[in-house]
């Protein structure tokens, strides 16, 4: 599905990522660890086109991201409060993307229905533009958003951070599963191990801009992680 | 403590955004300020001479006439433009100062603030010509210490005004009262309030008056802030009560309306825009210097189409020179969801031929000049949605300046989006229409001039697809440039 190539970012000297080759096969979750500074961000927002690769390309599902803009319909993502519009109460926000997206106002809401829980009643509803949501409140507002549509490929950085204990929890079930309902290739980064851990079935490790570990999760995958960033 | 305060001072100043845009626009702002000062400068010493030239009475006597309104146009700009104090606070309020500290230092701050000090600029040369020409010196420095004090409470009293309502609704009513009633001359406010500050000169200890004024301000300004020092106080931020719109009647234009649902709501919901559209709306009346011959200078027949382009183009000069940076604080969502470029642009361009259509339409009262008049704004209003509509579009893609919608202090013209590529733009934008009629109006007739610009409106027009894509390019080459600028907050 994701094929990066050579891929290179490079500020004056500092080389801040440099991935030989990471290929993400469809309908895999994916998680992107590294401490700060390592690239994470930065790799995903060269998958979005949002930066310019120095070297280097990646191919979405065929499509060379920052020569065609055809990898937008298939592609959605969540990676800071940038991508929410303040002056937009959620339901209004939820209605814009669905616009997008090619999906009807009466779809979003069925669409919604499923995230009542995930919501926990404080989203909806509630006469409040999005610029007025606490962090963490925005931040599941922006997380729902971008799964309207059924894209193929879902980006989602730092998802875990803001949350509160219930729906970090809530969160990690509704990747699962996406993952396993969908052919649905989600892209997650975290600081916090024991979550991706628990959500992803392959881990890679980014330090200082390059690829150090690649991992199928398993039950030692914790402890090597936490060797690694514990040494 | 104060050491403290001051260096914290210094580094907000030195390390601001303003002053680290590019050398060239610091000199020009550094020419700019000094422009200002010796403008004030030189009215504070020439005032008096040229009074006493044109021979409208005793110099001192008319000054004292026009305070008030000086005073008045002082507290209107202050509301506008001095940025309040109350921001700045938040990361002292857990640091071991004392509260007292705290908000005399804020309030304090805004003492020092260009606001209050270009003024004496004026007075103080202008209280030396006084002296110089014989008036009491007693009188004269007793007049200016009094002129200064009420320059400081219109400081405090725009610090009340931008925080509590009861002082701002109270304020707004008194100056529409006295706009109205000195432009019918019920009665002319001047002649009473002049005498006061003739007081201040011929019996030098009413100085009291404004001096316990400034003194009282002062306190209640910082009463105010001291009992408002906590963040869901006075530090809070307000939150307005959201209204759901749907405006569904815009979907039968497919992606088009989507885009146009959001920014009708973009305009409606934020301050910032709410003011520029506002401000467009005046640009209808322009047209009034032009076709009243109020103005010598616009009586050239040239002028009728610049008046014509201003009038019908009020929105696409305000509100289109900023596209994208609307778009400003939301920018990575519109480039990675699953927009084309093309139809963002286009559901813009939209927005500005909408609002250049309806500006046409409510300007017809210009009928009541002639139909001359409103053939003017007819053919500017071709040539804005022909021509000058790209051109903003394109302008835009070199204006990299995010724009803080919640706010209103930079509504009145962003120091960065000047640079050279969207100076040389408004050349097509208002030179060239002129030049067009001219060649019409002087080679052949009036009317021909009409027809001509009409004509290259038209044109353009017809030409919108090869536009746009060229316009599209450039937004797709500035687009990483621009991700970066915006990701930098104006503060």
């Amino acid at each position: 599905m994701i094929e990066t190539q050579n891929l290179t970012k490079t500020y004056g000297k500092d080389t801040v990522l440099n991935i030989q080759s990471l290929d993400i096969p469809k309908g895999q979750s994916f998680g992107l660890v590294g401490n700060n500074g390592a690239g994470k961000t930065t790799f995903f927002s060269l998958l979005l086109d949002l930066i310019r690769p120095s070297t280097g390309r990646i191919i979405n599902n065929g499509i060379q991201v920052d020569t065609s803009e055809e990898w937008k319909p298939f592609t959605s993502a969540f990676i800071d409060e940038s991508f929410l519009i303040g002056y937009l109460t959620p339901e209004e926000y939820f209605y814009f993307i669905g616009d997008l997206r090619g999906q009807s106002k009466s779809d979003i809401d069925l669409f919604l229905n499923d995230f009542h829980a995930f919501f926990h009643e404080e989203i909806l509803g509630k006469q409040k533009y999005l610029r007025d949501l606490s962090k963490g409140n925005q931040k599941k507002v922006g997380i729902v958003a971008s799964l309207i549509g059924y894209p193929d490929v879902v980006i989602l950085d730092e998802p875990f951070a803001n949350l509160d204990p219930t729906t970090q929890i809530r969160l990690k079930t509704l990747i699962r599963e996406l993952a396993e309902q969908r052919d649905l290739s989600i892209l997650v980064s975290s600081h916090d191990l024991i979550h991706v851990t628990e959500v992803c079935e392959r881990i890679v490790v980014l330090h200082k801009g390059e690829v150090v570990r690649d991992i199928k999760t398993s039950e030692e995958t914790l402890k090597e992680l936490e060797v690694f960033f514990g040494g | 403590m104060l050491k403290q305060f001051f260096s914290l001072q210094w580094k907000a100043f030195y390390r601001s955004a303003a002053f680290k845009t590019n050398l060239a626009i610091k000199i020009l702002m550094v020419f700019g300020a000094l422009y200002f000062l010796v403008v004030f400068l030189a009215m504070g010493l020439g005032t008096y001479y040229f009074i006493e030239k044109q021979g409208l009475g005793d110099p001192f006597i008319l000054v004292n006439t026009y305070l008030i309104f000086y005073l008045a146009v002082d507290l209107y700009i202050r509301y506008m433009m001095q940025k309040m104090p109350v921001l700045n606070i938040k990361p002292l309020l857990y640091l071991p100062f004392k509260k007292n500290q705290v908000v005399f230092y804020s309030l304090g701050k805004t003492l020092l603030s260009f606001f209050n000090w270009v003024h004496a600029f004026f007075f103080i040369p202008f209280s030396i010509v006084l002296v110089y020409e014989g008036y009491n010196i007693l009188g004269v420095v007793s007049w200016h210490l009094a002129i200064m004090a009420l320059f400081f409470c219109n400081n405090f009293l725009n610090v009340l005004m931008n925080n509590k309502d009861i002082v701002f609704y109270p304020i707004i009513v008194l100056f529409a009262f006295v706009g109205i009633s000195q432009y019918y001359q019920w009665l002319d406010l001047s002649t009473y309030i002049a005498p006061l500050f003739r007081a201040f000169y011929n019996t030098p200890w009413t100085i009291i008056i404004p001096v316990f004024l400034l003194i009282g301000l002062a306190f209640i300004s910082f009463r105010y802030f001291k009992n408002n020092l906590y963040l869901d106080a006075g530090l809070s931020i307000k939150h307005s009560k959201a209204k759901i719109e749907d405006y569904s009647w815009l979907n039968r234009f497919g992606n088009l309306g989507t885009f146009l649902k959001n920014d009708i709501k973009l305009i409606k919901r934020n301050k910032r825009s709410r003011t520029t559209v506002v401000m467009s709306f005046l640009f209808l009346f322009y047209g009034l210097l032009f076709f009243t011959g109020s103005i010598e200078v616009y009586d050239g027949p040239i002028w009728k189409i610049f008046a014509g382009i201003f009038i019908s183009g009020g929105f696409l000069f305000s509100f289109g020179q900023f596209v994208p940076s609307w778009d400003s604080s939301y920018y990575p969502l519109m480039m990675s969801q699953n927009i084309r470029y093309k139809e963002y642009l286009n559901s813009k361009w939209y927005l500005i031929v909408l609002a250049t259509i309806v500006s046409t339409i409510v300007s017809t009262f210009y009928l009541y000049f002639g139909w001359e008049a409103y053939l003017a704004i007819l053919v500017g209003a071709a040539y804005n949605v022909g021509v000058n509509s790209y051109l903003v579009l394109w302008g835009g893609a070199y204006i990299k300046t995010p724009i803080d919608l919640t706010s209103n202090k930079n509504a009145f013209g962003d120091k960065q989006a000047f640079n050279a590529k969207t100076l040389l733009l408004t050349i097509p934008k208002l030179v060239l229409p002129l030049l067009i009629y001219a060649l019409g109006h002087y080679l052949i007739n009036p009317i021909a001039g009409y027809i001509f610009v009409a004509v290259s409106g038209f044109i353009g027009l017809a030409f919108k697809d090869i536009a746009f894509r060229k316009i599209e390019n450039i937004y797709k080459k500035e687009k990483y440039k621009t991700l970066n600028a915006y990701k930098q907050k104006a503060n």
